[in-house]
Parts: C-alpha cells; sequence; structure tokens
C-alpha cells in the first residue's frame, strides 16, 4: 500500500514539532473508551473529530478506535497508532494516563493530548480537561431558584475529584440562592446503566426531589424526570428531546475548538506540551438553551453568571467555604487553587450525606 | 427518623417495574432450560431486542408494534443458536457465548443511525379506580401494560408447564431427552421452539429497556440484564413463580439501596452498591441447603447434547 | 433429505482442516459484511488476520502483543476447562482474576518501598490464592448448601467488581497522587513489576505461567488419576461414585484450580501489563476464556490454538479500525461469525452427512 509505506516515511522524518508539507496530510488518531454512539461522553469527543475534519478537510486524516479498554490493550493501540505514521494522538479518557506515558516514552516524536488525566512523564505528553463545574455552578444557580420543595436530587458515578467537584459547585450556587436546599446523592458506581439511572432518578423524585442532575451518561433521568413532571439538566449533550418540559439545560461538550488549535499547532511545528483547563471562556463546554420554564428574570441571571464566570470576573470557588466537617477550606475573597479542585476529596459545608470513601 | 422518606408502596411499584426486563428475559430461558437447553446468549438476545423493537417503533410510531418487532428480533436471533445447537450439533455453552458477543456487536450496527432519537411513547394504561385504592393502587396498579402481560406471561408458562400435556412433553424431553426420543417426541423440534419463546421473551425484555425504561437507544444499554436473566432462571430453580419472586427480590434490593443512599442513610455506599448481588446468594444458599442435588429440580438433560441414533 | 450419521472414530482429517475452513468462511461472510459497510473486505480481512504477524509495518510490534493478549485467555481456559470437564460450572473466573489482581497487588503496596526478590514470588501466591478463595466461595456452598455454582460464581463477579472499585478509590489508592482513583504504577516499582523477561518479545511471567499450565493440565488430565476422576465425573457421574470419586472434594479442586490460575493471570496482568489498580482493570478476559476452553475442545492444546486465534482477530480488530474505520461492533461481529463457524464445522468431526436413499439401502 502506497500510502501507508509514505506514511511510514514520514514518520520517520518527521522530528516533532517539524511543519508537515501542504500534500502530507497531518494524522490524529483518537482511543475511546466507549462507543461513539454513546450519546455522552465519547460522542462528545467524536462530534469534535468530525467537526475538526470538517474545518480542516484534505490536510488531516483521523482514525479512531472505540472500545479500547485501560491498560495494555490502550497501549497497543496507540503503540500502533504511532507506527502508522499518526503525528498527534488523543486519548479520550482520565484512566489512560499509564498508558499514555508509557506509549509516548517509546515514541517521542508523536504528540499525545490525553483529556482528563494527570500524569505527566514526557515532553510529548499534553493534559486536557474541562472546567465542568462551571457549568454545573450555572445548573446549581438555577435549580436553586426553580425547586419548589427544596430538595435537589443528583445522580453521580464514581467518587472521584471531577464528580465531587461538580457536586460541591451546583450544591454551593443553589445554597446561595435558597438558604433551605437540600441535595440527595445517589451513587452508581459505573458512567453509564441506563436502568440503573432511570431506577436511581425515581428513587430521588419519590424521595421529594424536583430537580434531577446527573454526572452520569444516559437519558434516563431526564425522561424519568419528564414523567413525573419534574425538572432536570443533560448531560454532556443537549439532551431536550428526551424531555422538552423537564430539560432545563444541560453543559454541553464541545472540544473542538481546542482540538483545532492543537492540530492547528501540529500543523505549524508550534506544538508544545501543555496542562490545559478549559471552560465557559474558551467555548469548550457551553450551555443548551434555556428551557422557555425557566422565568426570564433567572434567564438573564443564569445569562450573567456565565459571563461573569467566561470573563474571570467571577469563581464559582470563591471563599468563605467550609469543608464537609465545618473547618475552613476558603477564607472570605480567598479563590480555591487548580491543584486543590483536581485533586478535591471532601463535600463542602451543608451536604449531609457522607462522601464515599 | 432517615427512613420515614421510604415510601413501601413507591418502593414495591419501583421494584416491580425495575424486575420486568428481568424477569421477562428469565422466564424465555427458564422454559429453554426446561426443554434441556442452556443458551447462554440471553444479553445478546436481549440487546437484539432492544434495538429491533426500538427501530420498528421509530419507523412505524408504535411502541405496540416495536414490542412485536423485538420478540420478532429475539427470536429470529435464536434461531442461529437453534441451527448451531439442534442441527450443527454445537456445544451450547460455547455457542451462546458466541451469540452475545455477535447479538451486543450486531446491534450496534443496526442501531447506528438511532443514537439521541427519542422513540414512540408507549400509551398510559388506565386501570380506573383500581389505582386509587390506597397504597395498593400506588403499588401495583399504576403501571404500564408490559409489567402485567409479564406477569400473565410467567402465569401462562407456569400453567404451560404444570397443566399441559405439551408442557410435560417439553419438560419430559428436557428430563431425559432419550426416552423422550423413545416415546416418539421430536426432541429437537420441542428444543427448537422452546428456543424460539426464550429469544422472543428476551426481545421483549429488552425491548422494555429501549421503549419504557429509558426509553433510548445505546451501543451496550442492556448493562449485563441478560446475566442477571441467567443467574435468576437458578435461583428459581426452575420454577416459574420463582423465578419471578427472584426477579423481585433482586429488582427489590436494587430499589432499596438506592433509597437508602438517597435517603443517606451511614453504610458505605460500595456494600450497598454489591448488596443485590450477595442478597441473591445469600438466599438462594439458604433455600437451596439441606435440599438434596435430585430435589433441586435441574433438567435432567440440561446442556447434554442430542442425537437420535436410531 | 440430508440428515447426519454418528462417525464411530472423529474424522482426524476434520478435526485437522474445520479450522481452516472455519477461517475461510468466515472471510467470505465477514467479507459481505464490510462491503455492505462500504469497507474493503481485502483490506480488511488482511489487516485483520495477517497484518497482526506479517506486516513489515506493525508485525515486528504486535506479534509480541499477540502473547501479552493471549496468555491471561490461556491460563484462565485451562482452569476452567479442568472443571467443564467435570461438569462443574464456573462462569465466574472475571471475579476471581480480579481478586488475584487485588491479592498480588495488594502484597506490593504492602511492601512498598521495599525492594527484594522475594516481593514477586510472595505476589504470586498472594494472587493464586485471591482467585482460589474467590472460588471457594462457589464451592463450599456448593458441597455444603448445594448451592447451584453458576449463580454464585457469576453474581461473585459484580461483587469482586465493587470491590476492585473501592480499592482503586480507597484502601490501594496512590497516596502520592491525592484524590485520584488507582494504585501506584507497580510497573514502576522493580521488584513487583512483571517485567518482559527478554525485551521486546511479550514473554513475561504470565506467558511462562500459561505454559506450564497447558502442560499441567495435559499430564494431570491425560496421565493422572485425578484427570480420569474428572473426566469420568463429567461423562458417567454414577459410575464416578463407584469408582470412589467423591463429588464434593472434585468440586472443590477443579473450582480450586480454575480460581487460582484466573487468580494468577489477574495478578500477572496488574504487576505488567495492567500495571495499577484502577476502577476499570477487569476487561472480561473472564468470560472470553470460557469461549477459548470451548473453543479448544476443553483440550489444552487446543486452547493455545484457540487463545492464539481469537487474540490475534482482538489484535488485527484495532488495526482495522484504525485504518479503515470500521466500527468496533463490525469487529464483534466479525468474532461472532468466526465463532460461530469453527462450532458449526466441528460437527463433521463425529458426524457425517448422508442422504436419507443412502442409508436405507
Amino acid at each position: 500500500m502506497k500510502r501507508r509505506t509514505l506514511l511510514t516515511a514520514a514518520a520517520l522524518s518527521l522530528a516533532l514539532g517539524a511543519p508537515a508539507s501542504a500534500d502530507d496530510p497531518v494524522k490524529a488518531g483518537f482511543i475511546y473508551i466507549g462507543p461513539v454512539g454513546d450519546f455522552g461522553w465519547t460522542a462528545g469527543h467524536d462530534r469534535a473529530r468530525r467537526e475538526m475534519q470538517e474545518h480542516f478537510g484534505d490536510a488531516l486524516e483521523t482514525s479512531i478506535v472505540e472500545n479500547v479498554d485501560y491498560g495494555a490493550d490502550a497501549e497497543r493501540v496507540m503503540s500502533q497508532m504511532a507506527l502508522s505514521g499518526t503525528d498527534v494522538i488523543f486519548a479520550a479518557s482520565f484512566g489512560y494516563g499509564p498508558d499514555v506515558n508509557t506509549v509516548a516514552g517509546r515514541f517521542p516524536d508523536v504528540a499525545f493530548q490525553h483529556a482528563t488525566g494527570y500524569i505527566q512523564d514526557h515532553p510529548n505528553v499534553s493534559l486536557y480537561d474541562a472546567r465542568f463545574y462551571e457549568g454545573r455552578a450555572v445548573l446549581g444557580h438555577i435549580a436553586g431558584n426553580m425547586t419548589e420543595t427544596n430538595t435537589i436530587g443528583y445522580i453521580a458515578s464514581f467518587p472521584i475529584p471531577a464528580v465531587i467537584m461538580g457536586i460541591n459547585s451546583a450544591y454551593l450556587h443553589a445554597k446561595a440562592v435558597n438558604p433551605d436546599v437540600n441535595f440527595r446523592i445517589i451513587w452508581t458506581f459505573s458512567w453509564f446503566d441506563p436502568a440503573l439511572e432511570a431506577d436511581a432518578a425515581e428513587t430521588l423524585i419519590e424521595q421529594g426531589a424536583d430537580v434531577i442532575m446527573q454526572h452520569t451518561d444516559s437519558t434516563a433521568a431526564v425522561r424519568v424526570a419528564e414523567d413525573a413532571g419534574v425538572m432536570a439538566f443533560g448531560q454532556a449533550s443537549n439532551m431536550v428531546d428526551f424531555g422538552p418540559n423537564a430539560h432545563l439545560t444541560a453543559i454541553v461538550d464541545r472540544w473542538a475548538p481546542y482540538y483545532i488549535e492543537r492540530v492547528q499547532a501540529v500543523m505549524d511545528g508550534t506544538w508544545e506540551a501543555e496542562t490545559a483547563w478549559l471552560g465557559l471562556a474558551d467555548g469548550i463546554i457551553e450551555m443548551a438553551p434555556w428551557n422557555d420554564r425557566i422565568p426570564e428574570e433567572l434567564q438573564a441571571e443564569a445569562d450573567a453568571l456565565v459571563a461573569a464566570i467566561a470573563s474571570g470576573e467571577y469563581h464559582p470557588f470563591t471563599g468563605p467555604i467550609n469543608r464537609q466537617d465545618g473547618t475552613p477550606w476558603l477564607a472570605e475573597g480567598e479563590v480555591a487553587q487548580d491543584s486543590e479542585l483536581l485533586t478535591m476529596d471532601f463535600y463542602v459545608e451543608g451536604i449531609t450525606q457522607d462522601l464515599p470513601n | 427518623m432517615i427512613l420515614g422518606s421510604i415510601n413501601p408502596a413507591v418502593l414495591l411499584a419501583a421494584l416491580m417495574v425495575a424486575a420486568t426486563p428481568i424477569l421477562l428475559a428469565a422466564i424465555g430461558e427458564l422454559v429453554v432450560e426446561k426443554s434441556g437447553v442452556l443458551n447462554l446468549g440471553v444479553e445478546g438476545m436481549m440487546i437484539i431486542g432492544a434495538v429491533t423493537g426500538f427501530v420498528i417503533a421509530v419507523n412505524t410510531s408504535s411502541a405496540l408494534v416495536g414490542f412485536i418487532g423485538a420478540a420478532l428480533g429475539g427470536m429470529v436471533l435464536s434461531l442461529l443458536f437453534a441451527l448451531l445447537t439442534q442441527v450443527l450439533m454445537t456445544n451450547h455453552v460455547a455457542s451462546g457465548l458466541a451469540l452475545t458477543l455477535f447479538g451486543l456487536g450486531l446491534s450496534a450496527l443496526i442501531g447506528q443511525g438511532y443514537v439521541g432519537v427519542t422513540p414512540p411513547r408507549t400509551p398510559k394504561l388506565d386501570l380506573g379506580w383500581l389505582s386509587e385504592i390506597p397504597f395498593l393502587g400506588r403499588a401495583l396498579f399504576s403501571h404500564d401494560i408490559m409489567v402485567y402481560l409479564t406477569i400473565a406471561l410467567v402465569a401462562g408458562v407456569w400453567l404451560f408447564l404444570s397443566h399441559t400435556r405439551a408442557g410435560m412433553i417439553l419438560r419430559a424431553v428436557g428430563e431425559n431427552h432419550d426416552a423422550a426420543h423413545a416415546l416418539g417426541y421430536h426432541v429437537k423440534r420441542v428444543r427448537t421452539l422452546a428456543i424460539m419463546f426464550g429469544g422472543a421473551c428476551a426481545g421483549l425484555g429488552g425491548a422494555y429497556l429501549s421503549l419504557i425504561r429509558v426509553p433510548q437507544w445505546t451501543e451496550g444499554m442492556t448493562v449485563g440484564a441478560g446475566w442477571i436473566a441467567l443467574a435468576l432462571v437458578v435461583f428459581a430453580s426452575w420454577r416459574p413463580w420463582r423465578a419471578m419472586a427472584g426477579a423481585y427480590l433482586f429488582g427489590g434490593v436494587v430499589v432499596l439501596q438506592l433509597n437508602l443512599q438517597a435517603a443517606g442513610v451511614r453504610i458505605p455506599v460500595e456494600y450497598l452498591s454489591m448488596s443485590p448481588y450477595l442478597i441473591t446468594i445469600m438466599v438462594l444458599a439458604i433455600i437451596s441447603s439441606g435440599k438434596a442435588r435430585g430435589s433441586l429440580n435441574a433438567p435432567g438433560s440440561l446442556n447434554r447434547p442430542f442425537h437420535a441414533s436410531n | 433429505m440430508i440428515r447426519l450419521e454418528r462417525r464411530k472414530e472423529p474424522s482426524t482429517f476434520w478435526r485437522v482442516a474445520n479450522p481452516f475452513l472455519a477461517v475461510i468462511l468466515t472471510m467470505l461472510a465477514g467479507g459481505m459484511m464490510f462491503v455492505a459497510l462500504g469497507k474493503d473486505p481485502v483490506t480488511a480481512i488482511r489487516l485483520i488476520f495477517f497484518d497482526p504477524i506479517f506486516s513489515a509495518q506493525f508485525g515486528s510490534y504486535s506479534r509480541p502483543q499477540l502473547l501479552i493478549k493471549s496468555a491471561p485467555l490461556i491460563l484462565i481456559a485451562v482452569g476452567l476447562a479442568i472443571g467443564f470437564k467435570a461438569n462443574i460450572w464456573n462462569i465466574g473466573a472475571e471475579g476471581q482474576y480480579i481478586m488475584g489482581a487485588l491479592f498480588g497487588a495488594g502484597v506490593a503496596l504492602a511492601f512498598f518501598p521495599l525492594q527484594g526478590w522475594y516481593i514477586f514470588p510472595l505476589m504470586i501466591l498472594a494472587g493464586a490464592f485471591g482467585g482460589f478463595l474467590w472460588a471457594m466461595i462457589p464451592a463450599i456452598l456448593k458441597t455444603r448448601f448445594n448451592t447451584n455454582e453458576i449463580l454464585v460464581s457469576l453474581l461473585l463477579v459484580y461483587v469482586a467488581e465493587r470491590i476492585l472499585a473501592a480499592m482503586a478509590l480507597g484502601l490501594m489508592r496512590n497516596p502520592d497522587q491525592p484524590g485520584f482513583p488507582g494504585s501506584r504504577d507497580l510497573r514502576r516499582y522493580e521488584s513487583a513489576h512483571n517485567a518482559e523477561l527478554i525485551a521486546g518479545t511479550g514473554l513475561h511471567w504470565g506467558v511462562v505461567a500459561a505454559l506450564v499450565a497447558v502442560i499441567f493440565a495435559y499430564v494431570m488430565m491425560t496421565r493422572h488419576m485425578l484427570g480420569f476422576h474428572v473426566r469420568l465425573a463429567g461423562q458417567a457421574p454414577r459410575a464416578a461414585r463407584f469408582a470412589g470419586v467423591a463429588p464434593a472434594r472434585l468440586v472443590v479442586i477443579c473450582l480450586g484450580i480454575a480460581g487460582a490460575l484466573a487468580g494468577l493471570a489477574g495478578m500477572f496482568e496488574v504487576s505488567g501489563p495492567g500495571g495499577q489498580v484502577r476502577i476499570e482493570f477487569a476487561v472480561g478476559y473472564g468470560f472470553t476464556a470460557i469461549i477459548v476452553a470451548f473453543l479448544g475442545r476443553l483440550h489444552p492444546i487446543g486452547i493455545v490454538l484457540a487463545g492464539l486465534l481469537l487474540g490475534l482477530t482482538y489484535i488485527g480488530g484495532e488495526l482495522a479500525q484504525m485504518m479503515l474505520g470500521l466500527p468496533s461492533a463490525s469487529i464483534q461481529v466479525f468474532q461472532g461469525m468466526l465463532l460461530f463457524f469453527l462450532l458449526a464445522l466441528d460437527f463433521q468431526t463425529n458426524y457425517r452427512i448422508r442422504l436419507r436413499e443412502e442409508v436405507r439401502r
């Protein structure tokens, strides 16, 4: 196969960051933990890949491998991508961390972009993540205003910092507008189990929640909320079709602007390892259109909150904030460090349930 | 009192719904195993049912037609299993596992254009004054039609197996295929029909998830429900009503652990989330203890290939 | 009218020819599917079956990978096959695999950062013991309470998965990376690292263990009294009892061997290719191994071949996804077809096709 021999030659001659010539497309590889049809996390990344492909046209070739498990499988897929002349590999899941770094050490000329990770052992490993907690703050603000029972249900996956951060952010902003608000949290110990998520949503509603938030991938909770006549927020994608009345808004993942920027850097030969934690300001996450049932006044408030966070004027974790046990965490006016957020393993004051582990 | 927020009527209602998909698949597999065939492809047939039901419901705008399609979809896939195990005499366990692998892949291919699509609604069942009865109305008479059809199906299977001649033949075939053959029964025909019934039931169970419970189509959305159904058949000692009891027990513990979590009970979540499996094991250990192996009711010819050598 | 007639002796010719015929039929059927998906079938099939071994570009990397991917499958399947022969249905090797990994990693993490030659052998013992212990739950429930081992071993997989998640998030979490789930990377802890024995060959201790297990199982099943008892119990349970085989003892032995081997597989994976205890450490080897066991006709040598073939389709399937943009679902369907054909054609080994007239004559 001519194309592949050509690419092998290209891979050998290409030092990291060397500009690719116009007639030699840059190759980007993607490995996904789930299927592209999951309508959640992986779908979000693949949406961005397609948008990027459209943006670059013939100048870019992309390849994907779906359903790649962590460990030996991931290591092998990324190695084979590197061997096939891929210039930049996007590893779109937290768990790929050790594998990305193993392969990166072996292929110093390939650029690695690892989503939501923390291990950066080699100069060709970039980390990127989205500040989902910014979106959660907006959801919390809306939920705190909209709830009539003062009970908000939260379906959570695994007790890891990204999820805990989201719960805290939502809680703080709901509490700020509604001091009586109360969170009920269910851990499913899975990212995707539609039936269990439906059961969890129903349980929360029966226990008085009239707003459901989720940090799991399926649309089940939105539909259950619709049927029960309560409110919900979508996850990762705009899920309004599944609950036209219930769906207040969603945090929509939009990795495309970042992907385009990074691949452009590879093309220009200016790619360097970095740690990017992007949010509303960068257009990496955005809020799905507000539901009409949100009063206009509140819509305006939510718009203002989004604008304030995006402009950097306001940080969702601004003191005074105490930990759950009452010990102070952030003093008046103090803003949380990124490193503290990324390793968050405690609830803030006011949440009544215990955090697993 | 923290537990005060858990309403028993609602709990009962929720566990009936949670149990329905696994019960549907389990009651089908029970008939299959009663005929002496072990089909480990339940998960594959369920997810094929989930996707065909979904696709057909969307295209015909009718959830009911979708369910019929799901039953047919599951049945068609089960025919592949029947061809392998009954005609070509393959090993049941390996064929069933291959069926699961094949079904998971095929369902994803079929469903490619249907991710993010909303299916038509299943019409609400109006039970009138029944659903107004305090406690019972909420617990028992507030469900969709499939919940009741599933119970009817359990009753039907029980009647069939224990009170009809055809059911007796099926049991005879499962108990001792050589003797059944000597009596002139068509072992393979009976088994093929049983396998098809199992496929249809698993298909319905899958469609219950994709059309009513969740409802959406996503790859791999059954997330192991077929395996739980298989375990339930064993739990039930191949008795229909006990399969229902098992499904309700399992569904009940799932729903209860979610309720306990939401109510903020101070039991570590890890233990709560593994409780449905542990409690099922413990209950089975208790009810099976002290009984001789023979009284456990396993079909005598289960998982043994049959070839008529006349 | 076509009918099957049982051969007096299994056909040696078909036993050898069937796998090749099955692969060819799979290529045809799978090729049609790839055409339907709008992809070049010849390239797809070459990528799946040939490139992982013969390609100049990938071969030198993916040949060793074949050992890495197949070794755990073979190691687990060999143990399962012994039980299956005796009609003891351990469906929960996945759970035993997880517990072996947790016990093995637990030993390593307890010793960290101490270095010593004895650490790895201790991990091996702990891994085997962990899997053994987990398999003893269905074994004891079966012998003491008559509880069906299919249900217990299967449901214990889910329990083991929850324990794994709890360990990755709690007790075994890397204390140097607060907040993040996952243990220390055992590959960076020299005494605990299941490294390649010869660099670039994929040969790690797990591969060696798989080979030893295959030989051990072969000798046991063909030369040893225990193997005879196992086969007897499977084929004629009543005769076995007369021959003095204690059913309870056999249950414990069969589940114990399978559990210990699955536990070893988990331990070698977590300390080598897998690297660390993480929430999603278990990727289904325990279930795939059941297929491998039957595909290999429950025979140790057959299991080696089946494990390698399945491993090949996994690696080739990834290549086909990457190079051709085939969805991973189509690879699953392709693997399903391969299994169907392998199983379906096997009837020729034991049966012959006859037209009805011929039989009557």
